[in-house]
């Protein structure tokens, strides 16, 4: 089963090898990592999307929390919950291609943020699914580059992970 | 006070009442050594290998109640330091370990004696510091000594780098430590608790299983009085030895793969199990689906809500210090008239008097070759059963372990998790200093020994009367076992040709050899050995090269399916 994870860590240099070390360690999967310091500088959030068993979730529930300087985890994905990711696609749009590439950006809301002769740059955010369905419905050998930034999550509502 | 950084970590160790480090000097430690030298509370046990001195200050820490503490220099310091950190990680040992680094302007520049110890250890510390800044020092080692003995022990890591060490700032030792992100739980959860004591009160047979947690949270008396409240049958793990006298009628021995038939019959079979700072270990319960065939309850006392349900489902979890669920259960129960049902754990008593009346630990002596059991009954008899005994790993650690009762906590000192061989020697030196008094015997094998074998000169350095008790059976024994049983008898480089005449090597060093080959010089050797009070005194036992060490539960087999001796082959 695929769960998000959210954490708060104290911004220390190597807080992120310690997180990293232990899923490669333990074997857990990683489907992406996300991190960035928070409103409070002294913290960093992160967001884990993992797969595993309940059995398997519920350890690296356990073992985030023994790292000494996690602050907090919480598994977002058990309820209601908000995700997003950024993804920035450079495409090849030249002759009819640059109708149609700005046409499917506009079908899923991206927007384009850079502009050349030959080339755009397509910035859309959504879940995963929402990205992933824009790079199938695009023709495949027009995409020059993609870069995604990995999802980022909230729980909705009441539910806020703070200390 | 102005104090430079090394002066600042010497005063520190100070204020933790430290009176003994374990180290080795070296470049990028030179100042912290000179602040040792202008002082004498703290004391500096000079070894031979900074395995050593891990180890050392690790097998301090496991015979008294207090923080091991061990010093280093960068690179080959640092990664020498490592097997001894991993092992007392593996076994839950508090400690602090200080490691100099290079300067902080070097650092990344691949400079001499450069290696990233923060990255190399992180895997295997409960937690570790890099100091970049002198004014940091005292608070980082304040919360390295916090969080090495708070909640689940572990080693903890300081990496100093050099000219930090030299920087000066304003002293003043922190009074206390609080960290948002660190907070063990102490107490238990109430009402987990009084479902525990429910469960317990009309188990029909019943079962207590405690390990290392019992000694590490120094909870001994409470696990006495709680089981003989109780009345329950219970078994100590290899770590746990000691937490509940051995010579008591209500224990059982040790569980697992090498523990008895009753212990182990008694926990597959339990309908309640209560498993108290013990962690479902893979030596101990065998085949975790066989050990899941039979219907349990289990409940499981832990300060670490990751031991857990980690490899064990368990249907009462209590996160807590166990010293205090114990009182609390205590409390319970004597605020209670209710009793478990005596016909009920009655009959459950009898089938497991049944289960002991096959005298498992059962073995055939002889007048001709020294049996290896025999030699730990007369170390058991001439101690009186009360000598701090450390082991190595192999054989002779299950033989230790299996024929020496041990009636105290911090009695037994080995590697458990990791099996490191090579630390018999340090541990007997650690526990040595910390218990000068005390009998000290380090049950080893000649292989084994041979690892830290250097630290017959620290012994003498220091005069630690130590007696080491070397099962020679000129084998990789438990390697050697295991080809036997399960690789067809190709014994493939598990066996030691060309060993030293350790008598008279230990005659080098300046102690007493003895070189012991007949059963009937046994005990006068171990009674001369422990007469000369000053002296360290090697004993090298040659035994018979053959013998196996059984109970046995084959990896991947369930608990119940035990080889009991060698007939069962
Ligand atoms: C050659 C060899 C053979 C072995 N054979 C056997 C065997 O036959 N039988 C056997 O038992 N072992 C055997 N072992 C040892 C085995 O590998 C494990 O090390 C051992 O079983 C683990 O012991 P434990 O479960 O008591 O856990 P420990 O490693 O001692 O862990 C202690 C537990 O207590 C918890 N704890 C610590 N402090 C507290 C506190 N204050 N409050 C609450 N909880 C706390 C910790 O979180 C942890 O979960 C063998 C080892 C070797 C090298
Ligand atoms: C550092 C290390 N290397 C290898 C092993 C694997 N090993 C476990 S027991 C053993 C043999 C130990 O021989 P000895 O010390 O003579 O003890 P015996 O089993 O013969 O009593 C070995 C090699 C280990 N546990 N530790
Ligand atoms: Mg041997």
């Amino acid at each position: 089963m695929r769960h998000v994870i959210s954490l708060l860590i104290e911004n220390e240099s190597g807080a992120l090898s310690r997180v990293s070390g232990l899923f490669s360690a333990r074997g857990y999967n990683i489907e992406s990592l996300t991190v960035a310091p928070t409103e409070d500088a002294s913290m960093s959030r992160m967001t884990i999307v993992t797969t595993g068993s309940d059995d398997i979730i519920e350890q690296i529930t356990k073992q985030l929390n023994k790292l000494v300087e996690v602050v907090k985890v919480v598994d977002i994905s058990e309820a209601a919950h908000i995700e997003r990711e950024l993804m920035l696609t450079k495409v090849r749009a030249t002759g009819k291609d640059r109708e149609e590439m700005k046409r499917m950006a506009e079908i899923f809301r991206a927007r384009i943020i850079d502009v050349t002769d030959t080339s755009y740059v397509i910035e859309l955010t959504g879940n995963q699914t929402k990205l992933d369905a824009f790079i199938s419905a695009i023709d495949p050998a027009l995409v020059l580059e993609t870069v995604r930034s990995g999802v980022c999550g909230v729980g909705r509502g009441d539910r806020i992970l703070k200390v | 006070m102005v104090l430079t950084g090394a002066e600042i970590v010497i005063r520190c160790l100070q204020e933790e009442k430290v009176d003994y480090v374990f180290g080795y000097p070296g470049g990028a430690v030179l100042y912290i050594y000179d602040a040792l030298f202008n002082q004498d509370k703290v004391r500096h046990v000079l070894v031979r290998h900074e395995q050593a001195a891990v180890h050392a200050a690790d097998g301090y820490a496991r015979s008294t109640e207090n923080v091991g503490v061990a010093l280093v220099t960068s690179g080959p310091g640092a990664t020498n330091a490592v097997t001894g950190i991993a092992t007392a990680y593996c076994d839950s040992i508090p400690m602090v370990i200080i490691s100099g680094q290079v300067p902080t302007a070097a650092i990344g520049q691949d400079a001499f004696q450069e290696v990233d110890t923060v990255g190399i250890t992180r895997p295997c510390v409960k937690h570790n510091f890099l100091v970049k800044d002198v004014r940091d020092i005292a608070a980082t080692i304040k919360k390295a000594f916090y969080l090495a003995r708070t909640g689940r022990p572990g080693p903890v890591l300081v990496d100093i780098p050099k000219d930090v060490s030299a920087h000066k700032c304003e002293f003043e030792y922190p009074k206390e430590v609080s960290m948002r992100s660190y907070n063990p739980v102490v107490k238990g959860h109430q009402g987990q608790i009084r479902k525990a004591v429910q469960l317990l009160l009309e188990a029909k047979r019943p079962m207590i299983y405690t390990g290392g947690g019992v000694v590490l949270a120094n909870a001994a008396e409470q696990l006495t009085k709680l089981t003989r409240l109780l009345g329950f049958p219970i078994t100590n793990t290899l770590m746990g030895l000691g937490g509940y006298p051995a010579s008591d009628r209500q224990y059982l021995g040790m569980p697992g793969m090498h523990g008895t038939y009753e212990a182990n019959m008694a926990m597959h079979y339990s309908d309640v199990l209560l498993a108290v700072g013990a962690r479902f270990d893979d030596r101990v319960i065998g085949n975790p689906d066989h050990f899941a065939e039979e219907p349990r309850k289990i409940i499981h006392v832990d300060i670490d809500p990751s031991s857990i349900s980690k490899r064990v489902r368990v249907d009462v979890p209590i996160v807590g210090d166990l010293k205090d669920v114990l009182e609390e259960m205590i409390r319970q129960l004597e605020a209670n008239a209710a009793r478990p049902n005596p016909d009920t754990l009655g009959s459950w008593w009898k089938q497991v008097d049944e289960w002991r009346s096959r005298e498992c630990m059962k073995y055939k002596n002889s007048d001709e070759i020294i049996k290896p059991q025999f030699v730990i009954q007369k170390l058991w008899e001439v101690t009186g059963g009360d000598a701090i005994v450390t082991s190595d790993v192999g054989q002779h650690q299950m033989w230790a372990s299996q024929y020496y009762r041990f009636d105290k906590p911090r009695r037994w000192l080995n590697s458990g998790g990791l099996g490191t061989m090579g630390v018999g020697l340090p541990y007997a030196m650690g526990a040595q200093l910390a218990n000068p008094g005390a009998q000290v015997a380090c049950v080893t094998g000649e292989a084994s020994i041979q690892m830290n074998i250097q630290e017959l000169s620290t012994c003498k350095q220091f005069r630690l009367p130590i007696k080491i008790c070397n099962l020679n059976n000129r084998y990789l024994g438990m390697v050697r076992q295991w080809q036997q049983l399960f690789h067809g008898e190709r014994y493939s480089e598990s066996y030691m040709d060309s060993l030293p005449d350790f008598a008279k090597l230990a005659e080098a060093y300046g102690h007493v050899g003895l070189k012991i080959e007949r059963p009937s010089d046994v005990e006068g050797a171990l009674r001369e050995a422990f007469a000369r009070k000053n002296d360290l005194v090697f004993l090298d036992f040659q035994i018979d090269q053959t013998e196996n060490v059984y109970p046995m539960v084959q990896g991947g087999k369930g608990l119940t399916e035990m080889i009991l001796s060698a007939e069962d082959l």
